[in-house]
């Protein structure tokens, strides 16, 4: 299971923050990454990889106002959106290729 | 060709540079990612689909987003994979490792979504692994028909295939899964070949990964996506020259219409399938007269199942991967 850590900060400082995500990569650390950095208050946001071969992913928020840990959340809730969207979308326009395509089958 | 000015994000292949073009409003790839405007934009398109093989667009959104989807179908969409091999007896010339590792690339039809992950260092179970047997020994055919020497008449079991793997259901697995439903995708994949005497014995043990584990696990052969090509032709190009601008493209990009007056001019039929090589820059009479661009936020994604899931069902699971995997890190953020 990924487990989301904070590592190595001042504790009080809650603008800025990084957090390390384990047996996670590129795959979440880059969508993730740009959907925070498009946020109003997100100053910067980047996330690496550190060593390819220990699957780590450290994601790093610095705030301009706000928590970062509060960005992370509305990041990940969006993205959670987005894919309800996608999976609704997607399976609509399977059911109308599917029916076009019996259509022209018959 | 710096630029066609239109309302489409679009990039323009020249012959030594790729330029930008600027389209005349914002388009998506203008604005920030956002969850309302990505509702409004998005369009999905099924093009073609049959077992093994998928084609679908994602209209309007931005490349992150795409490049994701084809990631976690590649790596992280879970699928069923020979893992472990109990040898018993292996008397063919194959080594034992490259027999296991052979077996292990066989794509298996079993629905990964029943099982579960197999716990390291754990008894198997009915729940996380199904189990085969391949037991197979090669013998002479003792037959009076000594002239011939086609190896089917002198042989019985010569070449082992997928189709000899049997399946020997766990526990519950009997009633709950038909003899169809579980075992090799195809039942003529060679696995080995023996001569009299050679035999096989081997348990198989098939378990639950993803791909990011080993690329057997793969669920798909290939999951990759292209930008839309736009080629338009900005004058007329008759004669000699539309058939060699006809031949600087893929088949069936560029079509020759006969016009009444006896002229054969070139005209673009469909660039969707154009491979974007770059051969009509060879020809400097013909370089002036296309303009080839891409669509920048429109992607053709294809997909190629190996065989154990529909590709749609792959993509599906896939967006719901990176869905559970968002949900299961909120949850630890509401606990931290």
């Amino acid at each position: 299971m990924p487990i989301a850590q904070l590592a190595g900060n001042d504790p009080s400082e809650e603008k800025s923050k990084t957090f390390v995500f384990h047996d996670e990569g590129h795959t979440l650390g880059n969508v993730l990454r740009c959907v925070i950095s498009n946020y109003n208050d997100v100053e910067f946001c980047g996330y690496t990889v550190p060593h390819p071969a220990e699957s780590k992913m450290h994601f790093r928020i610095q705030m301009r106002k706000g928590r970062a840990i509060d960005a992370l959340r509305r990041g990940l809730t969006d993205l959670v959106k987005m894919c309800d969207y996608t999976i609704e979308k997607f399976n609509d326009e399977l059911i109308s290729f599917k029916a076009k395509q019996l259509n022209t089958d018959n | 060709m710096d630029s066609v000015n239109d309302d489409k994000p679009r990039i323009i292949l020249n012959e030594f540079k790729i330029a930008q073009n600027i389209p005349t409003r914002a388009t998506v790839l203008d604005q920030t990612f956002h969850i309302k405007t990505f509702k409004e934009n998005l369009r999905i398109v099924v093009v073609r689909l049959d077992n093994l093989e998928m084609e679908f667009d994602l209209i309007g959104i931005h490349p992150f987003i795409a490049n994701t989807f084809r990631r976690l179908m590649l790596s992280d969409v879970p699928s069923m994979a020979i893992e472990k091999v109990h040898i018993y007896n292996n008397t063919s010339i194959i080594q034992d490792e490259v027999l296991a590792h052979r077996l292990g690339l066989i794509p298996l039809k079993a629905d990964a979504r029943l099982f579960n992950t197999h716990v390291p260092d754990s008894e198997e179970n009915e729940q996380d692994s199904l189990e085969f047997e391949l037991k197979i020994k090669c013998t002479r055919i003792k037959d009076d028909n000594k002239d011939s020497s086609r190896i089917d008449d002198i042989y019985k079991n010569h070449s082992v295939y997928s189709k000899h793997i049997k399946w020997l259901p766990k526990g519950s697995q009997a009633e709950n899964f038909k003899e169809t439903d579980v075992g090799p995708v195809y039942d003529d994949i060679l696995i080995a070949k023996l001569r009299p005497g050679h035999e096989l014995d081997l348990k198989l043990i098939a378990m639950k990964s993803i791909g990011r584990d080993h690329a057997k696990f793969s669920p798909v052969a290939t999951a990759f996506y292209r930008l839309l090509p736009d080629i338009k032709l900005t004058r007329e190009v008759e004669g000699e020259a539309a058939e060699r601008l006809q031949g600087c493209f893929s088949p069936g990009v560029i079509g020759l219409r006969h016009l009444k007056d006896g002229r054969t001019v070139a005209a673009v039929n469909n660039s969707r399938y154009d491979s974007s090589s770059r051969n009509v820059f060879r020809y400097d009479d013909l370089k002036d007269a296309v303009v080839m661009t891409k669509i920048q936020d429109h992607f053709i994604f294809s997909v190629e199942s190996v065989g154990g899931m529909a590709p749609d069902v792959i993509f599906v699971e896939a967006v719901k991967i990176l869905k559970e995997k968002c949900m299961s890190l909120l949850d630890e953020l509401e606990q931290s």
